[in-house]
């Protein structure tokens, strides 16, 4: 893999870039390997890589039934950030944070770890109790976060309205160390990784079937062949409830619409990313000077990746009365992803019910953040069928009653 | 240079001139102008540069696609970035500036991005700026964003007003060009309710300056007439400045009117944002000129050779005095005949077409005098800031030079696309029609509905009819099947004709000339705003982003405000070109709303500032708010937190308030709290299964304090209970969970036990409730005079109706302070009443009011929990030691089954304890009490946290209570809560209850 | 934006009339049933692709629960039915097998 650089960008000009490689190769699959991964978004293609990275396991293939990253990887609202209540959540979350940062040099991808910080507006007594509250068991967790007053708030954030009417900004929790991520480069970073590792990234490839014997995982069918594996990974987000249908068993998981939507691009005017979970929305801006808004999900099953239009108003009305510059600004286009969501609304990563197929699914709204940490991790069950980072985090939460329950820290999408 | 001429114009009132600046430059136009065309008459043909190289440009098209014409506009309160100045209807005293730009238009540094656009191709940025670690956030990134964005950010609230309107009809038609007039027209013979909306200020589309005849008549009389039999019927609505924003799911459209922004400052709201439902909607929305991708194709000068003829033809503005048109269709004729017919020269007609026979346009032009060069191409651009001439080559070939033509403009027409974005919006799927080299619409996959019928029909240009004759008789057809959908029969009848002009067919051209080296092709742009050329496109195939989404986002094709309207077209066929695969299969980006940007004021509507969301009010806020109220939003609610006396902090006013009402009297206004009746014969059976106690033992006339859990095992609610007859209760719940609650027991009884026969209602706000607490409390009462209030008449735990200083009230005893307390309930519109009335007579005994913050300290002394600080959705009432509330002679009640799963039941949970710090500090809210060690993932080990801390005022100490492992079992214990500022607070683990722990108090 | 008719009160409203109750016609499990009983009660959903039966309440309106058969990735709705049934109505699975042959749900076809 010819790497990336600076000097390199300068040598290409010289004849017009007519040096560049692809970036992954396009292979057609083989009959067998060690490990499948069914789903090449964020989560697969990093699970994959660290198969490979941490355990030597590179005789593996990501099949993708469209093309890589082009799920909730491409469609979300990139926010990164690990201030999470419970501990399994903290640990899962953190580890993946500190991935990010050093993320553009593991890759020699630039995915723009921007760690520009994340506030967390707190605009009623309860929610200042419940941040006060994640501050402190941050700090327990090695997350280094801290509760600000308003003034603070508006020192970071000028363009916010600290004294609106309704909901007066009272405090927020701030990590400094959150921010955002290019998000396809993410995909893509990892996807060229793999594939310089010598595994096959398989895109255009639907999975049909799962093939088992005496209860074990042996393969799969798909749309471009029968593909024999010791093991399988399921990464497919909202698909999730489909394909462990394929599997024969079933989860707790529903999949619903979240909407996000950006702004025209402007110059810079708001550098850390603010989440008002009161009155749901959140927003950031991006690179390329769009603000980035997100908001919440619809209340019924949809496949569609279209929500209904009352979710965007809502969502609107919020920002403007937290950001009133907002009312003049313009909406450039909207857009819908399908996310899974759990009966706790925390995710699955976990064995199942078929031996050697494991799963890792439920991200809800916040999966992005998630996915070097996700896959970290979910290599980690995948090789050695267990992991501090997934052990809390199993199917089995559900029949036990032992849920991971973050709703006290975060009330809203994201 | 560009100009306006004596005579033309037809949309110009040239009577009345309007004065506007541009870069602080004074300029003039008329009424009528759009902002472009009068920039153009004034010769400013710069307008901008663009996103990544600072490339100077100019307007390149004349309506809602334009990508380069954005400006900053307006002042204050009225700024707005990004304002596209060929849609941007011109006013007097109209400030625009353009974006993008250091120091100033004319000399930017930026443009040296330019210079090294080699070593800035696409994507570029994913392979630089990865080392050193640091430099991305610190130096890169902070340059990088610099240097992105177009416009200004406001700074300034807006001083404008937005609203919502709700519309529903039979049929809703988008476009007001002759397909949406004729498709109005036909459609409207059928009685349905039809409406008929138009981005523009204008009627009739192109149709008008491209001209032609309709039934003998030239076609702006019939445009005329058209619009004047719409306006005159009763079943016809018209909107013009109304853009079709976007289609949504069961035939939901979004509207978006823009009422004055061509008329700023005058009274009423600026946008309007209509959600319309229609039975069936009719996009008629024309279709948008594709440029054509020759090198310097993004030099101010090169314009879309229909926007040429627009500039002309409306605004009597001519873009050059010296325009080459480079084509390869017969349209572009238009421009070269409308400009000679203007007296303007038109040095050639640089046909691509190789195969271009005589054909009739070829022969107009030569009778004019024009040169028609067959198979010809531009091989490139001369000029910088605006065009001087161009170098001609072979359309086949690698761009040789035969020919250099002197000239200021360029007008250049690759074909045309539909408009089929709000066909797209919703699934509706496209075709590729290999003959034009556009997707239409694919009429047998169009969108579905609530009943999975079709609900989208496409008419005219939009559904790839491009000839007037075409565009009428497809909108005839398309209304005809539109109004059969939803069953309105239109009966057959001669529909308009318009003359026939006969066209060669089109040849594809993606890329002038044919075989381009890589020197012009990274000069072809596609993007313009975006700054992304054929060299990109090729880049990113090259590089294995295949993908049509790939490339787009790879490259940022198509990403800008224009959302590829120009380019997306022209790019995709570049990368299917280089992947050697036919456009089809390589398919399009998805399409989403809305069309063109629309107004975040818009979205949001009235709803901001005060009246942001609805605001409840119990009958004593206005009492509360002249008293000094503090307030807490609770739900919609408000609640006083406390009620602060002058020169008083507010903790001050909150201690106050707690012991005057253990010393003497306090009145809460309880009003908020949830007051849920359920009655019928099964209500006993039924308040069984919600509540975890035994409510069908509960005596007429008594109370019960009661828990409620969800199937899930966890606390949700909790209160108090009073049985007001054998088949009647009233629940209390927490001021936030009464609609839930309410919800919640609708649920069950509708949908598991529906024939069990109860009826709940939910009566909160038609009473006011004041509670009357503290030592004295009886004896207000007494004074107030009516009911017997005594111990021995009405209990503790029980209820009563009577008279209270002549309201009819009902009177509970019961106590959330631990103090002697009566909550009294009466008729809301009385709530206001008794409360002055018991001010009154309280104040021989020291009453004043408190406030949430004394609410919460009184129950804190007192042990007892509240719903959202001892429950945060994660603990069941074991944790609290609330064993005593759960019925073991119940079979079942919601939540049972949950509450006996192994988790559930692990000794290891965390038990609700009082703690009392050694040093009689307050420990923080939140804090967690730490253990020994770390877990596997090493994180600090924990045993506990607080759930509740408050100084309390009476015990003049700082008390808690929190969930500790096995705290039950480790009374007298002291253990560990690090702060978050250093400090840590070690604190001894008691009984929770702090104050009066026999509960005498409550009982006398 | 969805339009759904609510067949209490016969009103066809706008989605935001209504508010979705997730999976329809879930067996109720209470004290006896088996820990997979149980789960599978409270967490197990179908969330197909195509064919769902779903809970939903006309909330501002008459104020009643109801059923709805929708295809998950159309949006279509196929029919509305009172909440107080076991099962989706004979007539109106008929109609979905003529509009989706083979379709499947929880054992219904």
């Amino acid at each position: 893999m010819k790497r990336y650089s600076v000097f390199a960008v300068a040598r290409e000009a010289a004849r017009y870039h007519s040096g560049w490689e692809r970036a992954w190769r396009n292979p057609e699959p083989k009959a067998k390997y060690d490990v499948v991964i069914i789903g090449a978004g964020g989560h697969g293609l990093a699970t994959a890589y660290h198969l490979g990275k941490r355990f030597g396991v590179k005789r593996v293939a990501i099949v993708e039934k469209g093309w890589l990253g082009g799920g909730n990887t491409g469609r979300n609202t990139t926010i990164i950030r690990s201030n999470y209540l419970q501990d399994p959540s903290a640990a899962l979350y953190e580890k993946s944070r500190a991935l990010y940062e050093t993320m553009s040099q593991d890759l020699n991808y630039n995915v723009m770890f921007s760690p520009r910080g994340v506030i967390m507006l707190a605009q009623t007594h309860h929610e200042v109790r419940g941040y006060q509250r994640t501050a402190h068991a941050n700090a327990l967790q090695g997350v280094s976060t801290e509760f600000i007053t308003p003034t603070r708030v508006k020192e970071l954030v000028p363009i916010i309205n600290i004294k609106g009417p309704r909901y007066p900004v009272l405090g927020g929790l701030w990590q400094a160390r959150g921010g955002t991520a290019r998000h396809d480069a993410v995909a893509w970073g990892y996807a060229r990784a793999c594939s310089d590792m010598g595994m096959d990234v398989i895109q255009q490839c639907e999975v049909t079937a799962i093939r088992r014997k005496d209860g074990k995982v042996v393969g799969v069918d798909t749309t471009r062949g029968a593909i024999d594996c010791e093991k399988l990974g399921i990464v497919v987000a909202g698909n999730s409830g489909h394909v462990a249908g394929l599997a024969g068993f079933r989860l707790p998981i529903e999949s619903v619409a979240l909407q996000a939507l950006v702004s025209e691009p402007i110059k810079p005017c708001m550098d850390v990313v603010v989440m008002a979970n009161t009155v749901h929305g959140y927003m950031s801006q991006s690179d390329k000077g769009e603000m980035v808004i997100g908001g919440g999900t619809d209340g019924y099953n949809n496949y569609t990746q279209r929500g209904s239009f009352h979710h965007i108003e809502e969502t609107v009305r919020a920002l403007i009365e937290t950001f009133p510059m907002v009312s003049r600004l313009k909406m450039l286009r909207q857009w819908g992803g399908i996310v899974d969501v759990t009966g706790d609304r925390s995710p699955i990563l976990s064995k199942t019910p078929v031996e050697n197929v494991f799963i890792n699914c439920g991200w809800g709204t916040g999966g992005f953040k998630a996915t070097p940490g996700s896959g970290w991790a979910m290599a980690e069950l995948i090789h050695k069928g267990h992991g501090p980072l997934t052990d809390d985090f199993g199917l089995n939460r559900f029949r036990e009653g032992r849920f991971i329950d973050e709703s006290v820290a975060a009330g809203v999408a994201h | 240079m560009s100009k306006r001429h004596s005579t033309g114009g037809r949309l110009l009132n040239r009577e009345k001139a309007l004065h506007f600046t541009f870069n602080g430059q004074k300029f003039s136009g008329y009424e009528g102008d759009t902002l472009a065309s009068s920039l153009l008459a004034n010769d400013q043909m710069l307008v901008g540069r663009s996103f990544k190289y600072h490339r100077p440009r100019g307007v390149v098209a004349a309506g809602a696609e334009e990508p380069n014409g954005l400006v900053n506009m307006g002042e204050g309160g009225r700024f707005e970035p990004n304002q596209r100045v060929t849609t941007t209807e011109l006013f007097d005293g109209l400030t625009a500036r353009s974006q993008n730009h250091w120091p100033s238009l004319e000399f930017d540094i930026g443009v040296v991005n330019s210079r090294l656009a080699r070593f800035l191709p696409a994507g570029f940025y994913y392979k630089m700026f990865i080392h050193p670690r640091p430099f991305w956030k610190y130096i890169y990134e902070p340059f990088i964003r610099q240097s992105a964005g177009l416009g200004q950010a406001p700074k300034e609230p807006d001083a404008d007003t937005y609203e919502h309107f709700y519309h529903f009809c039979d049929l809703l038609i988008i476009g007001g060009g002759i397909a949406g007039l004729q498709a109005a027209k036909t459609a409207a013979k059928s009685g349905a309710r039809v409406m008929l909306i138009e981005q523009t200020g204008h009627w009739g589309g192109r149709a008008v300056v491209d001209g032609g005849m309709v039934d003998g008549d030239p076609v702006d009389n019939y445009v005329e007439q058209t619009v004047a039999e719409l306006a005159a019927l009763d079943n016809v609505t018209l909107r013009t400045r109304m853009m079709g924003a976007g289609v949504y799911d069961h035939g939901y459209v979004l509207g978006y009117e823009q009422l004055r922004d061509h008329l700023p400052g005058s009274m009423g709201p600026r946008h309007r944002l209509w959600r319309i439902r229609a039975g069936h909607i009719v996009t008629a929305t024309g279709a948008i000129e594709r440029p054509l991708s020759f090198a310097g194709n993004d030099v101010p000068g090169v314009t879309l050779a229909a926007a040429v003829r627009d500039y002309l033809v409306n605004y009597g503005v001519s873009i050059g005095q010296r325009t080459v048109v480079v084509t390869n269709n017969d349209d572009a004729y238009r421009t070269a005949f409308a400009l000679h017919d203007a007296g303007l020269s038109v040095p050639a007609i640089l046909d691509a077409r190789t195969g271009l026979g005589k054909t009739d346009m070829r022969e107009r032009a030569e009778a004019r005098g024009i040169t028609v060069m067959a198979g010809h191409a531009v091989a490139s651009v001369k000029g910088g800031k605006r065009v001087t001439g161009i170098a001609v080559c072979k359309q086949e070939g690698a761009g040789a030079v035969v020919q250099e033509i002197a000239c200021d403009a360029v007008a250049m027409s690759g074909g045309w696309s539909p408009v089929v974005h709000l066909w797209s919006h919703c699934g509706g799927k496209l075709q590729w029609d290999a003959d034009h080299a556009f997707f239409r619409p694919d009429a047998d996959k169009a969108p579905t509905g609530d009943a999975g019928q079709p609900f989208v029909t496409v008419a005219g240009a939009a559904n790839g009819a491009l000839k007037l004759a075409d565009i009428l008789e497809d909108a005839d057809a398309g209304a005809r099947a539109a109004a059969a959908q939803i069953g309105h029969k239109i009966r057959k009848s001669k529909s308009p004709v318009a003359q026939r002009e006969e066209e060669a067919p089109l040849e594809p051209v993606w890329l002038m000339p044919a075989e381009a080296e890589v020197k012009l092709r990274s000069k072809a742009w596609l993007d313009y705003q975006n700054d992304v050329k054929v060299s990109d496109v090729q880049l990113a195939a090259q590089e294995g982003f295949e993908s049509v989404e790939h490339a787009k986002r790879y490259t940022t094709l198509g990403m800008a405000t224009d959302q590829g309207k120009l380019s997306n077209i022209n790019g995709l066929a570049i990368l299917s070109d280089a992947l050697g695969r036919p456009i089809p299969q390589t398919g399009t980006t998805t399409f989403r709303p809305p069309y063109t940007p629309i107004s975040m004021g818009a979205i949001g509507g009235e709803a901001r500032g005060e009246v942001f969301q609805p605001l409840r009010r119990t009958p004593m806020h206005d009492w509360h708010a002249a008293h000094g109220a503090d307030w807490e939003p609770v739900g919609h609610w408000r609640r006083p937190y406390a009620f602060v006396r002058d020169g008083e902090r507010l903790k001050d006013s909150v201690n106050r308030e707690v012991l005057n009402t253990r010393r003497n009297l306090g009145l809460l206004d309880a009003s908020t709290l949830g007051k849920i009746i359920v009655k019928g014969p099964d209500a006993p059976k039924f308040l069984d299964m919600m509540y975890t106690n035994m409510m069908s033992t509960l005596k007429p006339g008594k109370c019960r304090y009661g828990l409620m859990c969800s199937e899930n095992g966890f606390l949700i609610d909790d209160g108090v209970v009073a049985r007001l007859d054998e088949q009647t209760y009233l629940c209390h719940t927490t001021t936030g969970g009464a609609e839930r609650i309410h919800q919640h027991m609708e649920e069950w009884l509708q949908t598991e036990w529906w024939d069990w026969q109860v009826y709940v209602a939910n009566v909160t706000e038609q009473y006011a409730q004041v509670a009357v607490v503290g030592p004295n409390a009886r004896r207000a009462l007494e004074k107030l005079g009516g009911m017997d209030v005594s111990k021995e008449a009405l209990g503790f735990m029980e209820w009563a109706d009577g008279t209270l200083g002549g309201f009819k009230v009902r009177a509970y005893r019961i106590s959330f302070s631990g103090e002697l307390s009566y909550e009294i309930a009466v008729d809301a519109s009385h709530g206001l009443a008794l409360w002055e009335k018991l001010m009154e007579a309280g104040a021989a005994f020291g009453v004043m009011p408190y406030g949430t913050e004394a609410l919460h300290i009184l129950r804190a002394e007192k042990g007892f929990i509240m719903i959202g600080d001892e429950t945060d959705g994660t603990v069941i009432p074991q944790d609290l030691g609330l064993d005593w509330a759960i019925s073991k002679k119940k079979e079942d009640f919601l939540g049972k089954r949950a509450q006996a799963r192994r988790h559930m039941t692990d000794p290891k949970r965390w038990k609700l304890v009082g703690l009392e710090t050694l040093s009689g500090a307050v420990i923080p809210d939140g804090a967690y009490a730490i253990g020994e060690g770390t877990n596997a993932n090493g994180q600090r080990n924990v045993i506990g946290r607080v759930t509740s801390t408050y100084y309390s005022p009476t015990l003049d100490r700082g008390i808690a209570m929190g969930l500790v492992l096995y705290g039950p079992d480790r009374m007298g214990e002291v253990i560990s809560f690090p702060g978050t500022e250093g400090a840590t607070f070690k604190a001894r683990i008691v009984d929770p209850v702090f104050y009066d722990k026999e509960g005498e108090k409550q009982n006398v | 934006m969805l339009i759904l008719t609510c067949p209490v009160c016969s009103v066809t409203a706008e989605e935001t009339e209504f508010h979705g109750g997730g999976e329809a016609h879930l067996t109720r499990f209470g004290p006896g049933a088996s820990e997979e009983e149980f789960e599978n009660y409270l967490f197990m959903r179908e969330n197909p692709r195509g064919v769902h039966f779903e809970r939903w309440r006309h909330v501002y309106g008459c104020g009643k629960w109801f059923h709805a058969a929708r295809c998950t990735t159309t949006l279509e709705v196929f029919g509305t039915y009172p909440a107080q049934t076991l099962e989706p109505p004979k007539t109106l699975r008929a109609q979905i097998s003529k509009k989706r042959p083979g379709w499947f749900w929880r054992g219904f076809e």
